[in-house]
Parts: C-alpha cells; structure tokens; sequence
C-alpha cells in the first residue's frame, strides 16, 4: 500500500512540475435568483497544487459560485474551464471531469450507515470489506475518527462532517471544494483535516476553501478572493495581508459598524478572528441568587443502541449566567439536549432530576417547558431547527405556539395556542428578526421566503434570533454560530450577553473553546456521557497564562485524556 | 457488475431554462399518464374484440352526452371527493389511512342506525343528526387504527386494512338480522327511511341529491384547515420533518389521533349523504369501492384539495364508463377497475420518473489494497448526495 502511494506522490510531483497550464478556469460567470444577483461577472482562476480560499460574508454569493462549478445550478452567463476543456452542465458531468465538494451541510441517506453511504457515494461496487479497510486507511493516514458502522441518523453534525470529507478525499479528485469544512470540528480535527488538505495539494489536486475564519486562510491557503454582494471585490494574498484587511474587504461599507461591534467583542474568537488579542472572559461570576436551571444526577441512555447516553450528569445555571459545556460532538449532547427540551421524557420517578425555575420538568412535555420560559436553538438547521419547504413565517411559528411573553405587544400576541394561525403577525415578527440580525436573501418575498432559500448563515442568523424572540428565561444553544460570517457572530455573541444581562441563563454548548472561552462565566466539558466538574473562568482571566492553562485543560477534558473519562474506542481508532 | 441507479432529477428553477425544463416535466407528468392510461386501455379493449376508438368513445363520452349522465357523474364524484379530502390529512402527514372504505361502510350504518332508532322522526334536527351519526361513526372506526398506532406500535396500513373487513362483515350481519326490514321480502336490506329523513333531489327525474354540495364547504375547510390553522402547519411539519415537530412540540400520538379521526369524520360523512342522499336504505352494496377509489383520487390530485374535486370528477367518469361499456361493449363492470388501477399506476410512475432518473453504470472493480490511484481514472461520483432527501444548505 505504502509503495503504490510513493509511486503516485512521485508521479503526481511530475503532472504537477510540467503542467504550468491553470486546472481551473472560471470566466465571468453571473448567477441571478430574481432580483438578487448573487454572481456577477466572478472569475477566479485555480492552479494544480493551491489551495484558494474564497471569503466573503454571509449571503456573499460563496455557496452559489461553488455549486455552480459543481454543475447544480446553472449559470446565466459566463464559462468553466477545466485543463482548458470546457466543462459541460451538470452534477454528472463535473463529478466525472474530477470536482468533487464537501457540503456546508451534508448529503448522506440518514437510514444508512456510514461505511453504507461511503459505498454509495463512491459508487465502484467495491465490496464492503475492502471499503472499510479503505476508509481506515485513510481515516488513519488524515488523523481523524470516522464511525462506519452506526446509522448517519444517529450521528452528530461534527460525525457528518468527517465522514463527508472522508467521502470525498476518498475519490481523490482533481479539485475539491471543501464549503466550511471545518465549521463544526475540534482545533485538533481541523488540524488534521488542515494536514490532509495540505498532502491532497501536495499530490496535485487543486482545493477551492471556504471558510469564515480568517486565521484558517492564513494558515492554509496561498491565494484568497473576496466576494461582497456577489463581485469580487479583491485578491489578497492571506500570508502577507494583515487580518484585518482582509476583514475589512470582506465587509466594506460595513467596517466601520466591525470597529463598533469589535469593542464589545472578543477578537480573537476563531469566528471574529479578525484582529488576535487575548480573549476578554467575562470577569465576575454573576450572583447566584436565582437558578433557571437546575440538573442533579441525570442519567439516560441514548435512543440510539450504540449512541452515547448521559451518565450522572449534574449542574446549575444561573440567572444572569452563560454557562459553557464544551465537548467532542457525539459524547452525548444529543441526548442532554433532548432531555432538557423535552423532546424526550425522563424515565417515572426522575422527573425531579431536571428542574426549571424549580419546578421538576423531567415529566413536562416541550410546549409546557417552553411556557415556563425556555427556549432553544438546536444544532441542526435543516429538519430540526427549521423546514426548509415552510416560509420563514411559518417557522417562527414553530417556537412560538403557547407563548405569550416577549418584550413587544407583537411578539405577545403573535403567536396561538391553536385554530388558526395569525400569519400575518407572524410575518410582521418574523420581519422583525430579519431586520434585527440584518438577514440577507429574504429582501424580495420578506417573511415569504422559503427557510431553504436563505444561505445557511442566514438561516442560522434567523434561528437564533427566533431564540431570543420571546425573552426566555433559559435559552439553550447549540453551535450558535454555526457558519455564521464574523459580523453577524459578533451579533449573535452580543445577543447572548444580553439576553444574561437581561437575568436570563444561557446555557452554550459548543465545540468551539474560543466561542466558548469568550462568552461563558463557567465551563464544563461533556465526554463520554459525563460532565466534568465546571471551570470558574474569572479564576483563570488574570494572566494569558491561565488563559491558555484553561484551554489545555479542557482540550485534554474533551479528547478524554484528561483523567476521569476516557475513551477506549476512541483511541483505538485514532 | 451493472449498478442501476436513481437520482432526483435537479431542475434550476432558479434559471429561465431550469424553470422551464421543470414546467414541461410537471406539465408532461400531468398529461402523459392519461394519454397512457387511454393507449393501454384501448389495447384492452382491441384485445377483446373491440374497435379501440369505439371502446373509449363508450367508456369516457357516451357517458356524459346527457343530463342524467352529467348529473350521475357528480352523484359519484361526490363521495369520492368528500372521503379524499380527509385522506389529504393523513397522508400529508405521512399517517397511511388506508381504510377509508371501511369508515364510508360505518358511515352509513351510523347515519341509518341514528334514522332507525334514535331521532324523533318528526323533528327538525333529525337530518343534521343523521350526519352527525356517520361523521361519528365514521370517526370512531378510524379512532381504532389511531389507537393502535398511537399507543401499541401498531402499522396502520395493516390494521386500517383490515378493519375494513371487519366493517363488511358487520355491515353484512347488520341487514341479514338484526336490522332488516321485517316488510322487505326477506331482502337484505333496512326499512327505508321516511321521506323526511331524505335530502330533497335538485333536478327533476335523476338521482342528483343535495348532499353533493356538501363537497364545495368540505373543500373549503380542508384547504383553511390544512393552510390556515395550527392543525394543519403541525401536518406539514411532521409530514416533512419529524424531528422538527418533536422540536417545535407537535405531539406525533396527538397528529396521528386527530388526522385518523378528521380523516375518518370525512369518510363517515359521505357514508351518511349516500344513504341520506341516494339510497334512503342500508344495502349490503351500499359503497362500489369508494374508500379505497379515494386513495387514488387523493394521489391523482396531488394531495391538494383543488385537485382532489378535479380527479373524483375524472375518477368517477371511470364508474359510469365501466356500466356504460357493461351495455354497449359487453365488457365486465371491472373494466371500470382496469382504467382506475392503470391510471393510479401511470400517474404515480410518471411522477416518480419526473422526479427521478434512471442510470445505469458499470462498476468499476478495483484491487482492494490500491489506496491511491492517479486522478485519471476517477470514480463516478457520488449519488450519495442524492439522498431522498437531500438536504443541501450551502
Ligand atoms: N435557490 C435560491 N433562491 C433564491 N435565492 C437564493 C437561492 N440560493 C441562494 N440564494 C440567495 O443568494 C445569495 C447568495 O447565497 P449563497 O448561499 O451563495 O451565500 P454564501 O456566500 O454561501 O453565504 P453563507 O456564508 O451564509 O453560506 C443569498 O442572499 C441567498 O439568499
Ligand atoms: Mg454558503
């Protein structure tokens, strides 16, 4: 095995020395959806071996030129060239001309396995066996964990994500787009993934990257074009640019509101990586006079039969207060976000282990929690947290149903508890989130725009906001910014911090330590189904040494190597 | 190795060509399947013996050339169209009622059972009770399956199947004993109802009753019901994505139980106008096939309540095709059947393919331990990204 991969490293090294001829071409294409023009007159060009990155902020047009190369939308003018060939229409015919691409948000058939939809998506009739020995060959060749055997449905948003990109390094094409690859994984699995795409370059392979975080770019990519409001409107070169410039470029007009937003915000978050700083922690610990939420020895299985489930899980969280649970996707926040929602109940006899404004809930179906003032943003947007084939009106209905609090007479009164549905209040809310997160793509059919039609930081811009619609008294979020461009992350992050200002108590589950580390008065790491005990961050704020001795605990708490909780299988396989 | 493939056909809608391309194969999915339908049928027709264009003109237009034709068409169509329109409910939100027939037959028996023993006869509420007899009925049969369903696991496409059986059979018993008209000459059959517990007939010398209106404030209804209410967005929602209803607290039990006992109401309610309305009598043939006809009328409509009046029309022509052909073509009343059976089977099939694609390749075989390979000879790609629900978010 090893020598087949020298004998083509070496001979890919030659195509990739001789052929100085670009492998990608694309010339002034322009893509129109009604009166939003989201390309126009983009051309970029891509040589064997680089790495570009392609930036811009949400809505930017990023996704759209992307799928355009990948054949699923056709474009109204312009051309693609691949090894000076023109590229015919078409999924199929950019699939067999050697594109490939990694999905913001995945593709794979849920009722099927993992090793199931890598045979399908490799579609060689390779038998199962060989696969497998394949796909961890090359899991363990790239440094990242991948579950074969357990159903797509059961796994995690970071679990699609590794299997996708597996999928797809998997085919060894001739370019790769890779749409925020690693927007939901680990520092240390995008490190990994970082070392897989710098080898695929290596070997030829041209990789066009998109992604929000800017030290990323400078990190991996050579060259770099900035869209806004679909044109390109510059070139930099990420090694020697300053970050802040190329914020700046991405945002225009916009800067300026960047600079106000950048005083409250945590700069060297990965999302707003625009300027690196040490972090701002939040520095006193709010008074804990009120508990909004209180978890005491939850324990319950996963649905799922080899799924990670909750073991003994304790902790409160107070009014005023983010608390922060960090963690590894799949070590159990599915099922501690279920049970907290009240997707699912607890077992009889337990219901004392949730209480909710010190009312036991375990029992307490999810209209009846949501009525003593929580609220959720899952991490799923698309058949969780919204249905792309409803209109933005019709999914803000779906958490507002039995509420009547809320800051404005709207909002209260908006929303049923049954009969007919008040639509157009319900617009008049929805236009009201739009406008308050300055969602783009909804501006020609406003709240009447399909969920599926908004770029997927826009979608998530809404779902957040949505959150926030109803003044909760307990918000719970899963990856808040998810995809979501800096602006509006900085956005988001002050939403959260006023929502606690406000005496509400934030619980932020995420994989993002630098989100994490910004945002939270207290953290505690999810591995395996069992919680650590919680981290007081004003302990650590006073020097950047215990900030970052703060980060290395946790880091060693999520990959289970931190003592209490570790993980057999796990290691095994990494 | 050959691999048969299906992919969801794309269309760009969001171009004039994609938009386009996706209208003409919405159009030809629309046309297609009744021109094929027609071809197929004139086939059977030339198989036995008959002039094909011969066999169709009796089958589709003699039947409409006069009055009591058009008016028989709607008398048929109106059941059709009435148990359909529950159906909407279930099937949108993936609940598979197939035993609507089985909620047409309760139906009648509640709506006769409330005549016979239960209102005074002289009352002026007695009609709206004879309905409110079927509607319940109708409803309790299909509470059945939802009880199952919701609470034991149980397939409702099995048990709303088989408690049609169960209907007949009580339906049977019902007009064979306890129920039959002592004055009837031993027919199977109830007394007939007293002229004040008939609906009045709207055109002189034909069976066109007053319950066919009741279609026009059933489809108003359903479609408020399914667009403008709660109800109804918590149908679509669990239709589509399951786990966003559990998100958003749409209960499933609660979704199953009311669509099964809304769907159930409407097969109830046209159980009851047919006896109301047409026969004024329990008969063991009380229903030619209406419950399960309405499965494909709600399909052929495209589950949409518009839609669903425009194929019980087209459905119903089929019947009064079929007694048509029985006189003048001398083929079997099932002839009504074949055309039902072909056109549920062209429409399905020819929206199924505009949707989908068919493709066949070849796999390529590969020596297992080869992990990389020069980029020349790469792979098809992935159809993976064509799960049946892809969800694309860019
Ligand atoms: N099918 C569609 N119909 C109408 N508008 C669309 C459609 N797809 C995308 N758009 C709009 O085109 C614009 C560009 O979208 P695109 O998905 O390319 O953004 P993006 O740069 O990928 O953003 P993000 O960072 O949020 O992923 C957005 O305003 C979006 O709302
Ligand atoms: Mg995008």
């Amino acid at each position: 095995m090893e020598v087949c991969g020298c004998v083509f490293v070496t001979c890919a090294c030659f195509m990739a020395t001789f052929d100085v001829s670009p492998l990608l071409e694309i010339r002034a294409i322009s893509k129109r959806f009604g009166d939003l023009t989201a390309n126009d007159a983009i051309s970029l060009t891509l040589r064997r071996g680089e790495i570009h990155a392609l930036i811009g902020e949400n809505g930017a047009g990023k996704s759209t030129l992307m799928q355009i190369l990948y054949g699923r939308i056709t474009p109204d003018a312009g051309e693609i060239l691949l090894e000076g060939k023109p590229l015919a229409a078409g999924t199929a015919a950019a699939r067999a001309a050697g594109i490939t691409m990694v999905f913001q948000q995945f593709v794979l058939f849920e009722a099927l396995t993992g090793l199931e939809n890598l045979r399908l998506g490799l579609g060689n009739g390779m038998k199962p066996r060989a696969l497998r020995d394949k796909a961890l060959a090359f899991a363990e060749r790239y440094g990242f964990w991948v579950e074969l055997d357990r159903r797509v449905s059961e796994l995690s948003a970071g679990e699609h994500q590794r299997l996708e990109v597996l999928r797809c390094i998997m085919q060894e094409p001739k370019v790769l787009i890779m749409d925020e690859p690693t927007s939901v994984l680990t520092p240390q699995e995008a490190d990994g993934l970082f070392e897989t795409i710098r080898l695929l370059a290596r070997n030829g392979t041209g990789i066009v990257y998109i992604s929000h975080k800017l030290r990323e770019i400078r990190a991996l990519c050579e060259r770099a074009t900035v869209l806004r409001r679909g044109r390109v409107v510059a070139r930099p070169d990420p090694q020697k640019t300053e970050l802040d410039a190329m914020a700046r470029a991405m945002l225009g007009d916009d800067a300026v509101a960047l600079a106000d937003l950048a005083e409250t915000e945590d700069k060297a978050t990965g999302t707003l990586s625009a300027v690196p700083s040490v972090p701002t922690m939040p520095s006193v610990l709010p008074p804990r006079e009120t508990t909004r939420l209180f978890v005491e020895g939850l324990t319950l299985p996963s649905v799922h039969r080899q799924g990670v489930g909750l073991s003994d899980i304790s902790f409160s969280v107070a009014a005023g207060e983010i608390f922060g649970i960090a963690g590894i996707a799949g070590n159990g926040q599915n099922t501690l976000l279920e049970a907290l929602t009240g997707e699912r109940l607890l077992p009889h006899g337990q219901e004392q282990a949730i209480r909710l404004q010190g009312r036991a809930v375990g029992q307490l179906g999810v209209l009846a929690r949501r009525r003593l003032g929580l609220a959720t943003v899952p991490e799923d947007r698309h058949g969780h947290g919204a249905v792309g084939d409803l209109t933005l009106k019709e999914n803000i209905l779906l958490t507002s149903t039995h509420v009547t609090h809320g800051e404005d007479a709207l909002v209260r009164r908006f929303a049923c508890s049954g009969g007919w549905l008040r639509l157009r209040r319900a617009g008049m809310v929805a236009e009201q989130v739009l406008a308050r997160f300055a969602i783009q793509g909804a501006e020609a059919r406003g709240p009447d725009t399909l969920a599926r039609k908004l770029s997927g930081g826009n979608l998530q811009r809404f779902i957040v906001g949505r959150g926030l619609l109803h003044a909760p008294d307990l918000l719970l979020v899963l990856q808040p910014t998810w995809g979501v461009d800096a602006h509006a992350a900085a956005r988001i992050h002050q939403a959260l911090r006023e929502a606690a200002e406000r005496g509400a108590g934030v619980l932020l589950i995420s994989q993002d330590l630098d989100e994490l580390l910004a945002l939270s008065h207290r953290i505690a790491v999810l591995a395996r189904g069992q919680l650590s005990r919680p981290f007081i961050c004003a302990d650590f704020k006073d020097s950047p040494a215990g900030k970052s001795e703060l980060r290395h605990a946790l880091g060693l708490l999520m990959t289970g190597l931190g003592g209490t909780s570790t993980n057999p299988d796990r290691e095994k396989v990494l | 190795m050959l691999i048969v493939r299906i992919e969801p056909r794309e269309f760009d809608t969001t171009s004039t060509q994609g938009a386009r391309a996706h209208l003409r194969v919405l159009g030809l999915a629309a046309v297609v399947p009744l021109l094929v339908s027609l071809l197929l049928g004139g086939l059977i027709f030339l198989s036995n013996g008959i002039p094909p264009l011969h066999g169709l003109h009796a089958f589709f237009i003699a039947p409409l050339s006069d009055r009591l034709g058009l008016t028989e068409l709607l008398v048929k169509a109106a059941p059709l169209a009435l148990i359909a329109c529950g159906l909407l409910f279930v099937f949108r939100a993936n609940v598979w009622n197939i035993g609507a027939e089985g909620q047409f037959i309760l139906g009648a028996i509640g709506a006769t059972g409330t005549a016979l023993f239960l209102v005074p006869q002289d009352s002026p509420f007695c009609l709206p009770a004879l309905f409110l007899g079927g509607v319940i009925a109708g409803a309790a049969w299909a509470g059945v399956v939802a009880w199952l369903r919701a609470h034991l696991r149980v397939n409702e496409i099995l048990c709303s199947l088989m408690l049609v059986y169960v209907a007949q059979l009580l339906l049977h018993w019902l007009v064979q004993s306890p129920w039959r008209d002592p004055q009837g000459y031993n027919f199977p059959e109830t007394a007939l109802f007293e002229s004040s517990l008939m609906l009045p007939i709207l055109v002189e010398r034909t069976r066109l009753h007053l319950g066919v209106l009741f279609v026009v404030p059933a489809v108003a209804l359903t479609w408020l019901l399914l667009n403008r209410s709660l109800f109804g967005l918590a149908i679509s929602v669990a239709g589509r994505a399951p786990r966003a209803a559990r998100f958003a607290g749409f209960s499933q039990k609660r979704i199953i139980w009311m669509t099964l006992l809304v769907s159930g109401g409407f097969a109830g309610l046209a159980g009851a106008v047919e006896v109301v309305g047409l026969t004024g009598q329990l008969v063991p043939r009380i229903s030619p096939g209406y419950g399960f006809t309405a499965i494909i009328v709600a399909f052929l409509g495209g589950l949409h309540p518009l839609g669903v009046v425009a194929a019980a029309l087209l459905v119903a022509l089929t019947y009064l095709g079929g007694e048509a052909a029985q006189v003048t073509t001398q083929l079997p009343y099932a002839a009504a059947g074949i055309f039902q059976g072909l056109l549920l089977f062209s429409v399905l099939a020819f929206g199924f393919f505009s949707r989908h694609r068919v493709r066949f390749t070849r796999a390529v075989q590969r020596p297992a331990g080869q992990v990389l390979q020069a980029s020349a000879n790469l792979p098809a790609n992935p159809s993976a990204n064509s799960s049946t629900n892809p969800r694309v978010d860019l």
